[in-house]
């Protein structure tokens, strides 16, 4: 007797051409979101934004409307479309250069208002699409193409932990740090990032999830070593776990 | 309903006429001489039940606008030079994606941060833009408190028609003045949008609004299609006044509000006896070349007239090249200085005895 044991889900595409590469998380992530989706039941009433960098073919797979922002500015974007069609579900999907660099201003303030939208940010210390620069992410010592011998505190500063900034947001109702290093990690992963859906579909606010994610290419490893690196010196950094929950204090 | 004519403020005027012409989403951050705009409607719209958002950014409020244009609404912002220079990206990335949407400009005297008076130094800004690639922004350049009504409702209709940003470019003079006016019904027809907004992929494939594209065919067609539609606008979506253009020997062109005083001073000339007629594009981008190159056929000169260093002036001469040799001569004032009545007429003599009368002599600017 034949059993269904795992499905593609809805909101993946048939036809689905996955563009990023061998052993990165994001496809992990993106089927993640798609899952939550199609769980929450949403995938017909729901608008996308695109960010700019490796999550801007987010029409290849995502079998949802999709609309394209400009570098940084997603959560502008995302304002705009809530704010005209209130009833929509509309997230988007970012990288940490495009969420937390160049549009550190675009996601503070979409937050400050408390969109009732939803934020999932791929942070993978580097600038993936490009070729693996440093960004605001950037760890120190951390050797990158524009950090040859490393990142130094004196010439380019800190790393910028955003789920500790953005949880101090009034206007937030989840925030969360998580992993997808492990299957406990990915299960964890999706838990949250359903409460961030949760937040805007209860009209709490906006609901955040920073992914700490491999790129194994930029970072010259094998995914084996680039998940080691996520739970060893990525995990000391940036703490993964549950920054703020609106949402179960709802319930 | 509003039909009787009232003393009305060009800014107060626009944002009334966005309210009448069904716009839904607002987004704005407030700049001298435009703040009107957006107080207004920070109050009016949520009454109405639509939307209003104090973007952070003029960067931000671009980018609303984005999104809330690629949902089919009739979305506007509204901003002065300085801080429309921030939308430029976003206004390439709209034009790119064919959203519809009205970006209202109301000048001040540039460069930098100038100062709030009338200017038309964003000429350049407005319809050569500074946003990468091929694209125009459809312009249309009131030079009344009425025609900053008339005008706003056909922003919205071209801007809904063709899928396209389209720019009311007025100036502080306008924005700030008072005359009668009446905001009437919003004369045009909806246009629907469904076929291609974002709603949710119920029932049909996902829809995606994109600028990217990596097929270098798909992507140079693409731009063609656009620069088509832009032919389109002009032949069916133009609007002119020209003023005792028949026979008139040496015609002057300007736009918006220092059209209006050159056309006082055009009456002065007649009165003396000069045979001088004024030529002003209300549409100004796609820029009406024809029809410019229509009137240098007749006339032994031109005297272009602008509040800046002679912008419009380029997309004049453009137009005759080829077409007629004949004189184009121009009277500028950058950086938020208005001219008199008075001082156009000189111009306008100066212009006259030079190129008609063929007395030459040295022409003060």
């Amino acid at each position: 007797m034949e059993q269904l044991v795992y499905k593609k889900p809805d909101s993946i595409r048939d036809d689905f051409r996955i563009t990023f590469c061998p052993g990165c998380d994001h496809g992990v992530a993106v089927k993640l979101v798609a899952e939550v989706l199609d769980e929450l039941g949403v995938r017909e009433n729901t608008i996308g934004i695109a960010s700019v960098g490796c999550s801007v073919f987010s029409y290849d797979f995502f079998n949802i409307d999709i609309v394209e922002a400009p570098h940084g500015r997603s959560l502008a974007v995302a304002t705009g479309v809530k704010r005209s069609k209130p009833d929509k579900v509309v997230f988007t999907y970012q990288g940490d250069g495009d969420l937390a660099s160049i549009g550190i201003g675009e996601t503070i303030h979409a937050m400050t208002r408390g969109e009732k939208v939803t934020a999932i940010c791929i942070n993978n210390t580097t600038y993936g699409m490009t070729g693996g620069q440093a960004g605001p992410t950037t760890l120190i010592g951390q050797v990158t193409t524009t950090t040859t011998k490393g990142r130094k505190v004196e010439i380019s500063g800190y790393p910028l932990k955003v789920a500790e900034v953005l949880k101090e947001i009034d206007g937030t109702a989840f925030v969360a740090r998580v992993t997808l290093d492990s299957p406990q990690a990915i299960m964890n992963a999706k838990k949250c990032i359903k409460k961030a859906f949760e937040a805007q579909l209860k009209g709490l606010g906006t609901g955040f999830v920073e992914i700490l994610a491999t790129c194994p290419t930029n970072w010259k490893m094998t995914p084996q070593q680039a998940h080691a690196r996520v739970r060893g010196e990525m995990s000391e950094v940036f703490r993964p776990g549950i920054y703020k929950d609106k949402v179960s204090e709802a319930k | 309903m509003k039909k009787e004519k009232e003393l009305l403020k060009g800014n107060y005027a626009i944002a009334q006429a966005a309210i009448q012409a069904g716009c839904q989403s607002y987004f704005g951050y407030p700049i001298t001489p435009q703040s009107e705009i957006g107080e207004y409607l920070s109050e009016k719209m949520p009454e109405n039940g639509r939307v209003f958002v104090a973007a952070e950014s003029e960067v931000a409020a671009i980018n609303m606008l984005l999104g809330a244009g690629s949902t089919g609404v009739k979305a506007m912002t509204s901003s002065s030079s300085c801080a429309v220079a921030l939308m430029q990206e976003g206004l390439s990335f709209i034009a790119g994606d064919e959203i519809p949407c009205v970006l209202v400009s109301v000048m001040r005297g540039g460069p930098g941060l100038g100062y709030i008076y009338p200017s038309q130094g964003d000429y350049y800004q407005a319809t050569k833009g500074g946003g990468n690639g091929d694209y125009k922004i459809v312009t249309f350049a009131p030079s009344s408190v009425q025609e900053c009504v008339d005008l706003t409702y056909k922003c919205f209709y071209v801007s809904q028609k063709y899928r396209t940003p389209v720019c009311l470019l007025a100036d502080g003079m306008l924005g700030q003045m008072m005359e009668p006016a009446v905001v009437g019904e919003y004369p045009y027809e909806e246009i629907d949008q469904s076929s291609w907004a974002l709603d949710g992929a119920k029932d049909r494939e996902p829809r995606y609004i994109a600028s990217i594209e990596r097929e270098q065919e798909t992507l140079r067609k693409r731009v063609v299609k656009i620069f088509e539609k832009y032919n389109q606008i002009l032949e069916n979506e133009n609007l002119f006044e020209k003023y005792e253009i028949d026979g008139a020997k040496l015609v002057i062109t300007a736009f918006g509000s220092i059209a209006r005083i050159a056309k006082a001073a055009v009456k002065m000339a007649r009165k003396k006896g000069l045979k001088v007629g004024l030529f002003r594009p209300i549409m100004l981008n796609p820029f009406p070349e024809k029809i410019v190159a229509e009137i240098a056929q007749k006339v032994d000169g031109i005297l272009d007239i602008e509040l800046n260093c002679g912008q419009m002036l380029q997309d004049i001469k453009a137009s005759i090249a080829g077409v007629a040799s004949i004189p184009v001569e121009f009277f500028g004032r950058p950086a938020g200085m208005m001219m008199t009545v008075e001082e156009i007429y000189e111009q306008i003599e100066i212009a006259y005895k030079k190129i008609v009368e063929k007395k030459y002599g040295t022409a003060c600017i």
